[in-house]
């Protein structure tokens, strides 16, 4: 197995007992990042919540659900053309990998786009980190930090996404590589899924 | 991704060279600096913690002094004014928690022997562990800045609660030095982020064959539990501190409710103190426990060799470190009680804190039903490892006391808690770290480290220690608030002036004997007498390689394991200890 030589090459792969549950170093370390990740989001969103329930000024601005819904809508579909891109890299389909990849590195891009033309509509309207015409300064303040979190690590994977497609090209990386910055990709795409209800339905105007 | 480039400094076709990469580093650069060895690295982090450990009780020091002499003119310092009492002891207690605690015991042993100890030729990600240990250096460096900056040290405590942490003007030290201090944690998250993925990985996927997870030594199950706390812990504190970084710099509120500065409104409105505190304290719990969890490893280890018996209950001390982890993440409350926060919550708090007693429980009788009936060697590691029960248990016992919230509700911001948590995880972790220092010194440095002054260092710095603390418990009851530049003036604390000046004097003696381990330390490394491979007869996999180890540990062989950790005084074996590796089928004892 290739998990042994890509960690510790040089090192008599092979005399290891293997990874328990066939998990390979490298995709176990991803899981851990996950998880760590996982728990830096959480503080985020906690202290969003905390400070909203907390706040009983709190401002529900957005009106319409038509820019959030597409970036879900392409953020959702990029984690299926990421499943075809690891699915192609199981399969031994060098191409079809690498176009899955890009296909899925250009939704991130896309949905970044949408996401800052967003953030530049909502600071026009006077929105800062620490004010914003509809109610407690507060709202900036999570709304910016919880959605910018994001969006760094929706940039980081596009930018990761890139870099492990080129090496996979180059033929540095394989397949199991590919399902990696897969597993981080999807990994973002489920925190969305937790900023959609907590940062944008709730705060809907009624 | 990392590892892809571990041993490959060219940046070359990782298949290429892999015939090559056996071979150690032999420029200076990367042997010792930029070193990808683990057992390199492990020193460097032991290195680090030791000169903070030096920064930190110097710091303690001063404050002992400005405690019983406040208008002291002391050389080169000058009188200790209120803010700068309040500096030293942020500065001590950030020092101390992150520096030494957090790094020595983890970083710097954990690094060196647990790679060793699962038969492993390094770390799962060399390379990923040579930037833990230099984003730590630079945490380092950015908090020992904080000093020289203009305002000096922050003044809000090692808990930087808000709003004193959160505004630029709330004090001299709350300038650019809290930026410093903060800046300096949130990279501290970061290294010790890459550090708990690398150890956790390690552990699962390198063991050697026959290194069933049961067969590791508890001093590997306690760096593994250590990790796993802090891949959770210490995201929440980076986000924590980014938000606290937002409020000082860009003008948020998350933290900082309507406050009014020197007469003046500042422009926060709505933020919640509350906020840091349970963002705080969900890892400032947890990190105790990183603090104290490898210094009970090393315990068991030190205990079970010294002792010549197996380790009393092995399924029951894994099963309570991993009791200890899990509990840890449940009770972050019980540091809040003060905060008004609802009875129900302050009950479930209390009582989930009392639960942890009986993990630390079930290992204080294991530990001592380990001593029992052994024929017990007392040379100097030994010596620590007992000490490092005593303090565990000294320690301890106020928790309960501190668990309630009303009990704690008197105690709370007294001397009493200052007693409680420096001789539970300040002291007893720093005896794991000696004990596993006078342990591991042989095979570190192959030498010995000298008996005689390792036991004057050992009963000095426990009376010593005792000495301090103890007396702080009585403090605390008697009213002493904790935090306070001076005190010496106030009718109702008079009489307990002359117990602080004999706590002021037994700390002078403690750490003028930490001198004599100093000397030991650098001295034995080049004059102590040459050490065997396994000078305390022990059956763990480091006491199996050459000393020091070379450096894939095992010298092209790879270790395969048939026994337990702790196989002493085994009936039919021909010496009174069975290497974990000695491939002989006597197993019974």
């Amino acid at each position: 197995m290739g998990q042994a030589d890509l960690t510790m090459e040089g090192h008599s792969p092979g005399l290891m007992t293997g990874p328990p549950f066939a998990i390979p170093t490298k995709k176990l370390a991803m899981w851990l990042f996950i998880i760590a990740d996982t728990m830096t989001f959480s503080a985020c969103l906690v202290a969003y919540g905390f400070l909203r329930n907390a706040t009983p000024d709190w401002p529900r601005p957005f009106h319409g659900m038509v820019n959030v819904a597409l970036m879900t809508f392409i953020l959702l579909t990029s984690s299926l053309t990421m499943f075809l891109g690891v699915r192609a890299a199981k399969a031994g389909d060098k191409a079809g990998a690498l176009r899955w990849t890009m296909i899925t590195a250009l939704a991130g891009i896309g949905f970044a786009f949408l996401h800052i033309r967003e953030w530049l509509g909502l600071i026009s309207e006077g929105m800062t980190l620490f004010k914003n015409p509809w109610g407690t300064g507060l709202f900036g303040s999570a709304f910016f930090s919880v959605t910018g979190l994001h969006i760094t690590h929706v940039i980081a994977g596009v930018i990761a996404l890139i870099v492990v497609g080129m090496r996979y090209k180059g033929g540095r990386y394989n397949a199991d590589d590919i399902e990696i910055v897969g597993l981080y990709w999807h990994f973002v795409d489920l925190v969305w899924m937790f900023v959609v209800p907590f940062v944008y339905l709730l705060n809907l105007a009624h | 991704m990392v590892a892809q480039d571990a041993h490959d400094p060219h940046g070359n076709d990782p298949h290429a060279h892999a015939i090559h990469a056996h071979a150690a580093p032999t420029s200076f650069i990367r042997k010792y600096i930029f070193s990808l060895d683990h057992k390199v690295i492990g020193l460097q982090y032991y290195f680090l913690a030791l000169a903070a450990v030096f920064v930190g009780m110097f710091l303690s020091l001063l404050m002992r002094i400005h405690m019983i002499w406040p208008t002291a003119n002391l050389p080169l310092i000058g009188e200790i004014k209120p803010e700068t009492y309040l500096s030293l002891l942020t500065m001590h207690g950030t020092i101390m928690v992150f520096f030494v605690l957090t790094t020595a015991p983890q970083g710097g042993f954990g690094n060196y022997f647990l790679p060793i100890q699962i038969g492993a030729p390094d770390m799962a990600f060399p390379v990923l562990n040579m930037l833990s240990f230099w984003t730590t250096f630079i945490a380092f460096m950015v908090i020992l800045a904080a000093f020289f900056v203009t305002g000096g040290a922050p003044l809000h405590g090692w808990t930087g609660y808000a709003p004193l942490s959160a505004l630029q003007s709330a004090g001299p030290g709350e300038q650019l030095g809290a930026d410093l201090w903060i800046t300096s944690i949130a990279i501290f998250c970061v290294a010790s982020l890459m550090g708990a993925l690398n150890f956790i990985t390690t552990v699962l996927d390198l063991r050697a064959k026959g290194m069933t997870m049961m067969r590791m030594p508890l001093t590997v199950w306690a760096w593994f539990i250590t990790a796993i706390l802090g891949l959770l812990a210490f995201g929440v504190l980076l986000s924590a501190g980014i938000l606290l970084l937002l409020d000082r710099n860009l003008g948020t509120s998350f933290y900082v409710p309507l406050v009014v500065v020197n007469g003046q409104i500042m422009g926060h409105k709505g933020g919640s103190p509350l906020l840091w505190q349970h963002l705080f304290w969900f890892f400032g719990h947890p990190e105790v426990y990183i603090a104290i969890l490898p210094g009970m490893g090393v315990a068991s280890q030190l205990l079970s060799t010294f002792s010549r018996k197996p380790i009393f209950g092995y399924k029951a001390m894994v099963y309570a470190l991993m009791g200890i982890g899990f509990l840890g993440f449940m009770v972050w409350g019980h540091h809040m009680f003060m905060s008004g926060m609802s009875p129900y919550s302050a009950f479930a708090f209390s009582i989930m804190t009392m639960a942890i007693g009986v993990p630390s429980a079930i290992k204080t009788f294991n530990w001592l039903g380990t001593i029992r009936g052994g024929r017990v060697r007392f040379q100097t590691p030994m010596l620590y490892a007992i000490g490092f029960v005593s303090l565990f248990v000294s320690g301890g016992l106020s928790g309960p006391f501190l668990a309630q919230p009303v009990l704690d509700i008197p105690l709370h911001d007294t001397a009493f808690v200052v007693g409680h948590f420096h001789l539970i995880m300040g002291v007893a972790a720093i005896f794991g770290m000696f004990a596993a220092t006078y342990y591991w010194f042989p095979k570190m440095f192959g030498r010995m480290m000298n008996e005689k002054w390792g036991r004057v260092h050992f009963f000095l710095t426990l009376a010593g220690t005792y000495a301090i603390f103890m007396p702080m418990h009585y403090l605390g009851m008697a009213g002493q608030p904790r935090r306070y530049s001076q005190f010496t003036e106030l009718a109702y604390l008079q009489h307990l002036i002359p117990l602080n000046r004999f706590m002021t004097y037994a700390a002078f003696v403690t750490i003028a004997a930490q001198f004599i381990f100093v000397i030991n330390l650098f001295w034995s490394m080049f004059k102590g007498p040459k050490a065997s491979d396994n000078p305390w007869e022990a059956t763990t996999l480091e006491w199996t390689t050459a000393t020091p180890p070379p450096h894939d540990n095992f010298g092209g062989r790879t270790p395969v394991v048939y026994h337990g950790p702790y196989e002493y005084s085994v009936t039919g074996a021909p010496k009174d200890y069975v290497m974990q590796n000695d491939p002989a089928t006597v197993t019974s004892h």
